[in-house]
């Protein structure tokens, strides 16, 4: 599914390198955890991804289904099924949630080659899948993130994900600013697109998000680089014992 | 340059200008009032740039001898307004077209030609015919809509009695390359009555437009106007409004294209509890020029005012906006709400704006906002990322950047039309 290679990449504005070569394999249905301290390269990773300004690829390149998508525009990414869920969703006033869903699924489609989704069935499709993550008809027609609480926005970002059926997701701390029942809420969206052929990566510095989003692989990335792979029981030891320790081991081997 | 000189220049381009124009024979007091706007616009003379008023818009070509030739636009769509239910009065290079109009009645409506009302022995015009226009050259000059009340050869004389149920809807065609048109309406909309006007089209290659506007107590007045796409033509228009008690005025107006649109609004509230908003949405590109110059006088307690202008701008087009509130004194609990903005596609395109305040009530509410801004970069990735193209997704930022102007407009399907017609011509305009 995805696979990153030796990936270098500095700062666009400044001579300042951030990842330094990230190696990693996401399989067809797997869902690997990336987890680290502040400032290791997290969501570097997740905005290179997506094709963010600002980022310069010095090094490597990233294939999704055996395409390097660095060459490629975010809108084109997103078309080729990537889809990254923001950390701190964008407000966007002046356009309403529905007219934004209604074309980003249009664009997507026709930039796939599909015909475009007539206005009934997508009102259909969206009402049912906001009705499961509890989001109310008044949301999805006030404009984009406007005036919504933080796990709102989250539930924003699981509803589009769920209208846009990615092959990719990439949840950039989703779980920040979450509560306990809005974490619940939004894992449980997550876990509703787990089909056994969608791969997700998920980011955060915490292990309770995985105590929902149960990850096959973890990964631990400090400085730039993935230094260490494991089981679920990475996290757990890294809940336990914190970084230290494992920068310690690393850094001494 | 001196006082004395600038002066004389007025006055040699007052002379220029009028060349070979003859007033318009009618009544003798409608001749009189001519005669009037004539003296007066002689005394004062023809704006330069180097008049305040005018310092970011040339008058030249206002002032030229004749209208410079404008290419004759054929549209590839069906003109706006065209679905709503509506009596239609069409004027060809700024003269009326009985064939190509409705008939001139309606229920609750009395529609005139000017010139007819004009030279009717006695008609409720007199007391209306250029009255607004005189009082509003105080503190400010608008000598072009002096000219207008002095030569104006065609127009319409609406009075609304109650409730009209359809919008009188004024198209303006543009045939010959070089018409200079001067159209006056008077509208007068009595005690209780409610009324909407509708203008489009580009009327001719030189267009001169002034529309003067009494809304009584209690009485409502809707007016919604679309300049374009056609670009060549040039105008300068003004609407003069007094707004009685409990009444409102709304006016809204959306222009693409155009290398020169001046258009003022002059407002007088006078009756308490009323209210007037004035919105303009416009669209432009390259040699594209716009400027709306607004005058919102507050004369009685309780009233709201709202200005809301924002304009789209790329390829070195320029947009102005001159927005004044006057609240005078015992114009008490005064709301004024005013906001321009620019959003500027490219590095090229200019935004100028002189939002002014004066104020001599001391309990009121006034704010006012003026920016200017590119697309902004964080909303459009997110849009990006979930799949929408560039193009697409800056049209999208676009509208969302017109939204607060376009709500301005009170009726559904009017402001559907309209909103239609916007999306239509960015995307036009994308595709190239």
């Amino acid at each position: 599914m995805l696979e990153i290679k030796n990936l270098h990449v500095k700062l666009e504005e400044e001579d300042k390198q951030i990842l330094k070569g990230v190696d990693l394999k996401v399989g067809e249905g797997e869902v690997h955890a990336i987890m680290g301290p502040n400032g290791s390269g997290k969501s570097t990773t997740s905005y290179v991804l997506s094709g963010r300004d600002g980022y310069e690829v010095t090094e490597g390149e990233v294939l999704l289904d055996g395409e390097n998508i660095l060459e490629l525009e975010p809108e084109e990414r997103a078309a080729a099924g990537l889809f990254l869920a923001f950390q701190y969703p964008v407000e966007i006033p002046g356009v309403g949630n529905m007219t934004f869903l209604r074309t980003a699924v249009n664009a997507q489609r026709k930039a796939r080659g599909q015909e475009e989704l007539s206005a009934t069935d997508f009102l259909k499709e969206i009402r049912a899948k906001a009705k499961s993550l509890k989001i109310d008809a008044e949301m999805l027609k006030r404009p984009v993130n406007v005036g919504f609480s933080g796990g709102e926005k989250k539930r924003n970002e699981i509803l589009q994900m769920a209208m846009l059926e990615p092959k990719l997701c990439i949840l950039d701390e989703t779980d920040s600013g979450l509560d306990v029942d809005a974490m619940k809420l939004v894992s449980e969206g997550v876990n509703a697109l787990r089909d056994g052929k969608r791969s997700f990566i998920v980011i955060t510095h915490y292990q309770r998000l995985l105590d929902h989003i149960k990850p096959d692989v973890v990964h631990i990335m400090s400085n730039g680089r993935i230094i260490k792979t494991g089981g679920p029981e990475l996290a757990l030891e890294v809940e336990n014992n914190g970084y230290a320790d494992l920068l310690a081991e690393v850094e001494g081997a | 340059m001196n006082r004395a000189e600038l002066k004389q220049r007025k006055l040699d381009a007052t002379s220029v200008r009028l060349e070979g124009m003859t007033l318009p024979a009618g009544a003798a007091w409608a001749e009189a009032l001519r005669q009037d706007a004539l003296s007066r616009l002689l005394a004062m003379g023809l704006p330069q740039g180097r008049d305040e008023y005018w310092r970011w818009t040339r008058p030249d070509t206002l002032n030229a001898d004749a209208a410079k030739p404008a290419v004759v636009f054929h549209a590839d769509e069906a003109p706006v307004f065209s679905g709503i239910d509506r009596i239609k009065l069409v004027f060809v290079d700024g003269v009326f077209d009985a064939e190509a109009s409705d008939a001139l009645e309606g229920e609750n409506l009395e529609i005139m030609r000017l010139s007819d009302a004009l030279s009717a022995d006695i008609h409720w015009v007199k007391d209306a015919y250029g009255v607004q226009e005189k009082k509003a050259q105080e503190p400010v000059e608008r000598p072009f809509a002096t000219l207008n009340t002095a030569f104006a050869t065609d127009g319409v004389v609406i009075r609304a009695t109650g409730k009209v149920a359809k919008p009188v809807s004024l198209v303006y065609l543009h045939r010959d390359e070089t018409s200079d048109a001067i159209l006056h309406h008077v509208i007068r909309v009595e005690d209780g009555a409610d009324l909407t006007v509708l203008e489009n089209g580009p009327a001719a290659a030189r267009f001169n437009k002034v529309m003067e506007v009494e809304v009584s107590d209690k009485a409502a007045f809707h007016h919604v106007r679309a300049q374009g796409r056609d670009h060549e033509r040039r105008a300068v228009t003004h609407v003069f409004a007094t707004i009685g008690q409990e009444a409102l005025f709304k006016s809204f107006t959306m222009t693409a294209n155009g290398v020169l649109t001046r258009n003022e609004v002059v407002l007088d509230i006078q009756g308490d509890d009323s209210m007037a908003h004035v919105a303009g949405a416009a669209l432009g590109d390259g040699d594209f020029h716009h400027d709306d110059t607004v005058f919102i006088t507050h004369d009685a307690e309780r009233c709201e005012s709202r200005q809301v202008f924002k304009k789209v701008l790329r390829n070195g087009a320029k947009g102005v906006f001159q927005g004044k509130i006057l609240v005078k004194a015992g114009a008490q609990k005064t709301d004024g709400y005013q906001i321009s903005q620019g959003l500027l596609l490219d590095g090229d395109s200019q935004f100028l704006a002189k939002p002014e305040l004066e104020i001599y009530a001391d309990d009121v509410a006034c704010s006012h906002g003026s920016t200017v801004g590119a697309i902004d970069e964080e909303a459009l990735f997110y849009l990006r990322s979930r799949g929408v193209p560039t193009a697409e997704a800056t049209d999208l930022l676009t509208l969302a950047f017109l939204a607060e102007a376009i709500e301005e407009i009170e009726d559904e399907a009017i402001a559907e039309d309209i909103l239609h017609r916007l999306e239509g011509w960015l995307t036009r305009r994308r595709v190239g």
